[in-house]
């Protein structure tokens, strides 16, 4: 029963869709608070060799090391991300040229290669990788049990946080003003909320799930530390935040989605069904262009929830 | 509303560039692209034969008058991918340890197959280096082309088929040694039921593929082996997902070629009862409970006495093809599960194959089609291999049209 086809694409589909959605919803919240982060990429390498260092180095309990490493991919995703703040926020830089500086200065070639190369982390195993876990027992459980059941504790965290990320900007008051900053941050500032304040602080909590992102390739997918191990994930996850309306619950799905037609392209090839492998891997990308192209309509952006100031720099004069 | 649109330029621009960029992610990751290319375009031995001029190879002195000998490796890859380029960059160390103070190296990593390449190329020449090694097939146009304009200059180019005066070629027989790993995947296999990683459906990838079927098939008749074409020369998500879609399928033993993350090590170690041939690395140190062997290349075997003949004033352009027996290729050490008696079969057959390397391709030989490509006793010539373009009988899946 478990080795039914659909039972394996999905719960693969989970496991692989979780950094996607962890990046994804880092993306969510800077974007509603009117910052574009195309830094994500970088910021999830930086994460991912971040995470790896700790993981060799930090002792104590599996649980502990594994925390501490999730922690600490998590505060270097996020001071990236300050870093990126500090240029679009404080300097008012272009925020596509300040994204795309931080994922070549992070990335593959940048520092989180020559972090991995001084700090030796690279081709060395990462001692405590995270693993599925059996919850309950029930992993064997048919259908269900591999699909809910045999995850990794990241991926639990993860569906918590998508409805603690639900909750925050759509029944909290700061989710509200978080809103208002990015739609109108003329009105914001006018309601005495601080624009600087809410888009620094959502950009670095943004780049710092986009570090836990990194550090789920580090740790739970390979797991050793390989340059540039993310191929392109962090894009994947900017497309998401568009591809989800900017909602935590729709980016969750719309990850595993993702990460089921990556799935089921492996699944169809071991099972040598004949399919053309470059269309079974092109998916993915046909997927992000044609969303793109939907909700890059003039209706899809008014009604979807683009936040209206996004992309644009607060300047206090400016009307 | 048109604000609106203004607005939605960066993304739309970044979503642009973010295709771009993972669509040309094939190339920017792993260098073996260019190796395993090589044999596509023209069998790596026609280009001499075809080029060489008639008086006999031209000795070209690139010695510096004064000083030492600088020397540049150019690599696709950044130096620690934990594969290619860093097996590139163990090459180029060695050579340094081997002269000392005689010869100056320096590397420039992480170029992309494109125009930086002659720029690289150009600048590498500028700070005097007169002997540059390149080590990605898509370097290959800029190669022959900074190589004709400096004909005071050594080349030499892994994995191509392009030579000139003063542009060699090297290469090594990947598939005696994947014949080997073979060879422990099919005695260690319970279920006589193997996956196969492929990155490209191209001769090189091919051959590896027949070469490990035809070894495992040598320890058991009835082995079976699934290939999955990756269609990318690295990408560790995917080659695990692979993996594990292969291990859902019931194989208990890996093996891969041009895919040489440790993505496939952990998805067998997180597995109960499967086992992994590697490749490019050696991982036995990492994965000791699954790992079984991989073939694993020495650039040096090559370089050092190429750089010698730079000194020497000898050195002329050529085509090499390393083996068993020079060292150029190797069996990386055996895992614990490779029992004593699977290790002396190997080790029996790797004397065979040092003396005559791809002897392993002599028929019988049937493709999964059924027909049969090598009547008894007949070998596959150095051209057939380097064109190779049909599964054996025993492999699972069919070469993707292209």
């Amino acid at each position: 029963m478990n080795s039914n086809i659909f039972v394996i694409i999905i719960s693969s589909a989970i496991f692989y869709g979780t950094p996607l959605f962890y990046a994804a919803l880092g993306g969510i919240l800077t974007e509603r608070s009117g910052v574009l982060n195309l830094g994500v990429e970088g910021t999830m390498l930086i994460g991912g060799v971040s995470g790896a260092w700790a993981c060799l180095h930090i002792g104590g309990s599996a649980w502990f090391t594994v925390t501490m490493s999730i922690l600490v991919g998590a505060l270097a995703g996020g001071l990236v991300s300050t870093l990126l703040a500090f240029l679009c926020i404080t300097l008012k830089t272009n925020q596509t040229v300040a994204g795309l500086a931080i994922t070549i200065f992070a990335g593959a070639v940048g520092l989180s290669s020559y972090f991995a190369n001084i700090w030796k982390v690279a081709k060395t195993p990462v001692p405590r990788p995270i693993r599925t876990m059996d919850v309950f027992g029930l992993a064997d459980t048919p259908v269900l049990g591999p699909i809910l059941f045999r995850q990794t504790s990241l991926t639990y965290v993860s569906w918590l946080l998508a409805i603690v990320a639900t909750v925050y900007l759509f029944r909290t008051r700061v989710g509200l003003q978080l809103r208002a900053v990015g739609e109108s941050p003329q009105t914001a500032d006018a309601m005495g909320i601080s624009v600087i304040r809410y888009r620094y602080i959502h950009t670095i909590l943004g780049g710092a799930l986009a570090g836990i992102g990194g550090v789920f390739y580090s740790l739970a997918i390979v797991p050793t530390w390989v340059d540039g191990m993310t191929k392109g994930a962090g894009w994947i996850a900017i497309a998401l935040v568009i591809f989800g309306f900017w909602r935590p619950s729709l980016t969750l799905l719309g990850a595993y989605l993702f990460g089921a037609l990556q799935s089921l392209s492996s699944t169809l090839k071991a099972r040598g069904v004949d399919i053309s492998g470059d269309i079974l891997d092109a998916l993915p990308f046909i997927m992000t262009i044609v969303v793109l192209v939907l909700v890059s309509s003039r209706f899809a952006h008014r009604r979807l929830g683009a936040p209206a100031a996004l992309g644009v720099p607060y300047e206090r004069e400016e009307r | 509303m048109k604000r609106t649109n203004k607005k939605f330029a960066p993304v739309l621009l970044t979503a642009a560039f973010a295709i771009g960029l993972v669509a040309c992610g094939g190339d920017d990751g792993d260098s073996s692209s260019s190796s395993e290319a090589a044999g596509t375009e023209a069998p790596a031995t026609e280009a001499p034969s075809s080029e060489a001029p008639s008086e006999g190879p031209v000795v070209v002195d690139c010695a510096p008058e004064e000083g030492p000998l600088k020397a540049a490796w150019v690599y696709v890859g950044p130096t620690n991918d934990g594969g290619w380029t860093q097996a590139h960059d163990e090459g180029r160390q060695a050579v340094q340890e081997h002269f000392g103070d005689a010869v100056e190296t320096t590397y420039k990593e992480n170029v992309p197959e494109g125009p930086e390449v002659a720029q690289a190329l150009e600048d590498l020449i500028a700070d005097g280096n007169t002997v540059i090694f390149g080590t990605s097939f898509g370097f290959q146009d800029a190669f022959v082309e900074v190589a004709a304009k400096h004909p005071d200059v050594c080349f030499e180019f892994a994995t191509g088929y392009l030579t000139s005066d003063n542009m060699a070629q090297f290469y090594g027989a990947a598939e005696d040694t994947d014949y080997l790993a073979g060879m422990a995947a099919g005695a260690a296999s319970a279920t006589g039921n193997l996956g196969y990683l492929a990155s490209f459906p191209i001769p090189e990838v091919v051959r590896g593929a027949n070469a490990w079927t035809m070894g495992a098939r040598a320890m058991n008749p009835e082995a079976t082996v699934k290939v999955v074409w990756l269609n990318t020369w690295f990408d560790p998500a995917k080659e695990k997902q692979a993996a594990e879609a292969l291990i859902a399928e019931g194989v208990d033993v890996l093996g891969q070629k041009g895919v040489d993350s440790p993505a496939t090590g952990d998805a067998a170690l997180a597995a109960t009862g499967v086992l992994w041939t590697g490749y490019n690395t050696d991982q036995s140190a990492n994965y000791p409970s699954v790992w079984l062997t991989a073939t694993t290349y020495h650039w040096d075997v090559y370089e050092i006495p190429r750089i010698q003949q730079v000194l020497d004033g000898t050195w002329t352009s050529g085509n090499y093809y390393g083996s068993l027996a020079d060292g150029f290729v190797t069996l990386a050490p055996y895992g614990e599960s490779v029992s004593a008696e699977t290790r002396a079969a190997i080790d029996a057959r790797l004397e065979e194959l040092k003396a005559t390397p791809g002897s392993q391709f002599t028929g019988p030989i049937k493709d999964n089609q059924g027909n049969e490509v090598l009547a008894e006793g007949v070998t596959h010539t150095f051209d057939e291999l380097m064109s190779m373009a049909y599964l054996v009988e025993g492999i699972n899946g069919e070469i993707p049209a292209s």
